[in-house]
């Protein structure tokens, strides 16, 4: 049930990025380098399994730039094309979980990070803080947004107690994403920081970048 | 341009004292998270309605060629930013000496 529920709950923020994606390399041809390197960083720091502080491995989700730059529908279809990559050929996810994969990664936790960075950015913080805390929490509630559907398929599945799973799913999950959210929140920061020193024209596109996540402006 | 510098030099200074942070005082066997939440469902007795189709396919991915591919993922990554600091960096170099003329 919950494989349908996911796909149903991606699929207007995947139709509207795809939308939007069509509609920005259409009026904005100068702005494909940007677009690809937005799913660049998906690629790279989305293959990167580090450990992490409580013995275990995860990845980054690399999301942070994708939706500063562009909103949730476009990185929602970056992550989706990062996700059915890993599904094809490593079955590392898998495609009967890519709705719920694409929600946690490239919805709500991106919208999350996208929250954020308006707030810091609005109250007048530079690109390296502002990237920083919003990749951070972009990469966090990735993994806090999982737990949550793990949870909820646990307790319909096997009447497990919604909070006990919750517990469980965010200590594996969440805790073990800290650091490496920390990490993903530094280096995304620095690059920002490099853009914002060689292209500052290039965050222009943030400022008109809106927080509606069905948005199909460009 | 020192602001530059410093962040740059702090920022990769953080990412590497906690790296080396985790792999000093941290003992673990480094198992995915996604596998011990797979494994954390299990012990609820949740049964999978369906799993490991794609093997069925080409069977079972051998340790090193799954890292091969997920280096070709990094890859892909990497070259695409490379490309981008490249021709970044070679338009204001372009434009430095056009000043200059």
């Amino acid at each position: 049930m919950w494989c349908i529920v996911w796909f149903v709950v991606m699929a207007p923020f995947f139709i509207a990025g795809v939308i939007k994606l069509r509609r920005i390399l259409a009026e904005h041809p100068e702005q494909k380098m940007i677009v690809a390197l937005s799913g660049a960083f998906i690629f790279l720091l989305s293959s990167l399994k580090l450990p992490s502080v409580t013995g275990s491995c995860s990845h980054p989700t690399g999301t942070g730039i994708a939706v500063v730059f562009y909103g949730v529908g476009v990185c929602a279809v970056l992550s989706t094309i990062v996700l059915i990559f890993q599904a094809l050929l490593l079955a590392h996810g898998g495609f009967t979980t890519l709705g719920a994969n694409c929600v946690s990664m490239g919805i709500l936790g991106p919208l999350c990070g996208l929250i954020i960075w308006k707030l810091v950015r609005g109250a007048g913080a530079g690109a390296f803080i502002s990237m920083f805390f919003a990749a951070f929490i972009a990469d966090l509630m990735t993994y806090v947004v999982t737990a949550f559907q793990m949870s909820l398929n646990l307790m319909t599945a096997v009447n497990a107690d919604f909070m006990d799973a919750l517990v469980e799913m965010l200590s594996i999950y969440a805790v073990t994403q800290i650091p490496l959210a920390i990490v993903e929140g530094i280096i995304l920061g620095m690059f920002a920081h490099y853009l914002y020193t060689t292209r500052p024209e290039i965050f222009e596109i943030t400022d008109a970048n809106k927080l509606n996540p069905l948005s199909v402006e460009a | 341009m020192a602001d530059s510098k410093m962040i740059y030099v702090a920022g990769f200074a953080v990412v590497f004292v906690m790296c080396l942070c985790i792999f000093v005082f941290t003992n673990g066997d480094w198992g995915g998270s996604d596998d011990s939440g797979g494994e954390a469902a299990d012990d609820y007795g949740y049964e999978a309605w369906l799993t490991d189709w794609i093997d069925a396919i080409y069977g079972e991915l051998p340790g090193e060629i799954e890292s091969l591919l997920f280096a070709v993922q990094a890859a892909i990554g990497a070259i695409i930013i490379g490309y981008f600091i490249g021709v970044n960096s070679g338009k204001k170099k372009a434009l430095a000496s056009q000043q200059a003329q």
